[in-house]
């Protein structure tokens, strides 16, 4: 029996979709055992949630106040406390995962796996180095605690299933008094999630100023997309950094990709590489981007962004 | 505060196209270009910045790495860092055994701030900033795009995938930086000059007794797998059509 342990992340009362990522990734272990373990407080809904994710056999609840549940110093000690009697610790490839799944190794003492993109057996596994330009297969030694982060752009979620059962635990652990959470500041919006949207529309500096985004954002309601932008737009300021596509951005995998005034930057690529239908729309025909297209157009977005709005009609 | 840490590590330079070696044995990093991480230099410029703020007063670089990481510590020298500590090892150092060396640097100086790229670019792992912190039992502030200092706290801004999160932290802490944090500064031909009469005091790594930690064994390198170059089409309707008969919208 391989015993698994995820971290889930979840805000506001609600489950991230990353969670069910990492319970597909654990799946692809033979004979695993997977439970999630939910820290935080008001997590009723998160825990039952996890509990009807396909393939979890046990949900873990932990409370802590909510001031608490972003901290990684409050919550990695439970989860390092947890983790005795499990093989393996998952945590999400997100800022929250990366952020948390770290502090628990080193409690553990051993290091982390980061961003597994396939399980090759029980113990060997594949991640990118250089930005996604070598990957790796990594051999862990026997009797070695495996702890991963795992890169949610390389799974797809699971479905449901019966819940499977929910138990608290109270773990003992001091909560620490170093570190205290102020606040989150998102520009919120009811468009769909960047990171799990089917399809996202792109814009790049060649948008110019944060007026002019509109369009990008006018085309992306149209068709029911998520917004993303490269790094430049988003240094430029024409849009705020949760956007941002790309190696230090978000690593996404919609159906659908659309990438105005965007060069094509190994940096932004790296972030869309798995996505299913990558379409380029720049004025320079020899811009990098062309070369993963695969549909491309070369012109003015500020011109092709209304005949596209055109041709739908 | 009195003192700010700063690890640089010697990175092949981000401009560089990386290319796996044909046998799989690794990748291709002969007569490359090395640069200082660019995350790390981003450490250091926001150290460097506090300093020259009057809210510390001394910066020290350091960097576990090969002989040749001198010149990533000289570089950070000419950029503005008081003295620079090498630990030198031939080998590659994993983030834990790394996180515990710069444990042991950090008992010798008592750093009040230890600033720290997110990650280092060659192997993506982005750890080494987290372990430090629960090892040394400490506040982490990781993808840092904003710092106050306020006394002895600081206020971090931190970029999160839902945006931007604030929190406040009691020095001493671990800060982990992000590209937005500032815009590293260049090195003129003076400082360089200068940089050469700064102390750089060198130890041997394997002389702190931390057991290299060798469970992760890499079996393989592979190219990952290319995307190719599509189809081109004319104009906004050729472009929709070609959507829709992929059934994409
Ligand atoms: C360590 C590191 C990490 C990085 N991480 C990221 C990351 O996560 N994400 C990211 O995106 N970048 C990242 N970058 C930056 C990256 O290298 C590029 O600088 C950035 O992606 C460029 O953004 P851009 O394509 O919008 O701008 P540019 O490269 O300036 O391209 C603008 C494009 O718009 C085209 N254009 C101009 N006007 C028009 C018009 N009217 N109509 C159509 N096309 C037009 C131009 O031909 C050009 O191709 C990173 C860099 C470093 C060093
Ligand atoms: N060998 C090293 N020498 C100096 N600093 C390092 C070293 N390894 C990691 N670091 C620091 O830790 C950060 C994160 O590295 P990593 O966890 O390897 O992605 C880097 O940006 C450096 O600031």
């Amino acid at each position: 029996m391989s015993n698994i342990l995820i971290i889930a992340e979840h805000a506001d009362g609600v489950l991230n979709p990353a969670t069910s990522k990492c319970v597909a990734c654990a799946r692809t272990i033979d004979d695993a055992s997977i439970t999630v373990v939910v820290i935080g407080d008001g997590i009723d809904a998160v825990a039952a949630s996890a509990a009807q994710l396909d393939g979890v056999s046990k949900v873990l609840t932990s409370s802590v106040t909510a001031d608490m549940q972003l901290l990684s110093a409050a919550i990695a000690p439970q989860v390092a406390e947890i983790a005795a009697d499990y093989d393996y610790v998952f945590g999400p490839s997100t800022t929250f995962g990366k952020d948390v799944t770290p502090r628990v190794a080193a409690l553990l003492d051993v290091n982390q796996l980061s961003d597994v993109m396939e399980v090759v057996d029980a113990r060997t596994f594949k991640r990118p180095i250089y930005a996604g330009n070598a990957i790796t297969t990594v051999r862990v030694k026997p009797d070695y605690k495996i702890v991963a982060t795992v890169r949610a752009a390389s799974y797809k979620a699971v479905g449901e299933q019966a819940a499977a059962p929910i138990e608290s635990v109270s773990i003992d652990c001091e909560l620490p008094t170093h570190t205290r959470f102020v606040n989150v500041q998102s520009g919120s919006s009811d468009r769909p999630d960047l990171q799990t949207a089917a399809k996202v529309v792109s814009g790049g500096r060649a948008l110019g100023s944060e007026e002019n985004f509109s369009v990008i954002y006018g085309l992306a309601d149209r068709i029911g997309a998520a917004v993303g932008a490269s790094r430049a737009a988003v240094d430029a300021g024409y849009v705020p950094n949760e956007l941002q596509v790309g190696q230090t951005g978000k690593i996404i995998a919609p159906e659908l990709y659309l990438a105005f005034g965007i060069s094509g930057a190994i940096q932004h690529l790296t972030g869309i590489k798995d996505a299913g239908t990558i379409v380029a729309i720049n004025k320079d025909e020899d811009a990098p981007i062309f070369e993963v297209a695969d549909i491309g157009l070369v012109g003015d977005l500020f011109k092709v962004i209304p005949e596209i709005e055109a041709a739908l009609n | 505060m009195e003192k700010i840490l700063v690890g640089l590590k010697r990175v092949v330079d981000y401009n560089v196209r990386i290319r796996v070696k044909s046998d799989g044995s690794g990748v291709e990093t002969d007569g490359v270009k090395m640069s200082i991480n660019p995350f790390d230099e981003i450490a250091l410029e926001e150290a460097l910045r506090i300093r020259e703020r009057g809210e510390a007063s001394e910066v020290i670089v350091m960097s576990i790495g090969p002989s040749d990481a001198q010149q990533q510590l000289r570089t950070g020298l000419a950029m503005g860092a008081d003295r620079a500590i090498l630990l030198e090892t031939a080998d590659a150092v994993d983030p834990l055994s790394a996180a515990k060396a710069m444990k042991q640097i950090i008992d010798d100086e008592s750093p009040d701030l230890v600033l720290l790229g997110k990650q280092a670019i060659d192997n993506d792992n982005n750890q080494t900033g987290q372990m430090l912190a629960a090892l040394w039992q400490r506040p982490q502030a990781t993808f840092a795009s904003k710092i106050d200092v306020d006394g002895d706290k600081l206020a971090v801004t931190r970029e999160v995938d839902a945006g931007l999160e604030t929190i406040e932290v009691d020095l001493p802490a671990v800060v982990t930086t992000d590209l937005r944090l500032n815009e590293p500064r260049y090195v003129k031909l003076p400082d360089i000059m200068k940089a050469k009469k700064k102390p750089l005091d060198s130890k041997a790594f394997a002389d702190l007794g931390i057991d290299a930690d060798d469970a992760f064994e890499i079996t393989s390198y592979s190219t990952p797998a290319q995307r190719s170059k599509g189809i081109m089409v004319d104009d906004a309707a050729g472009l929709v059509s070609a959507l829709k008969d992929k059934g994409l919208i």
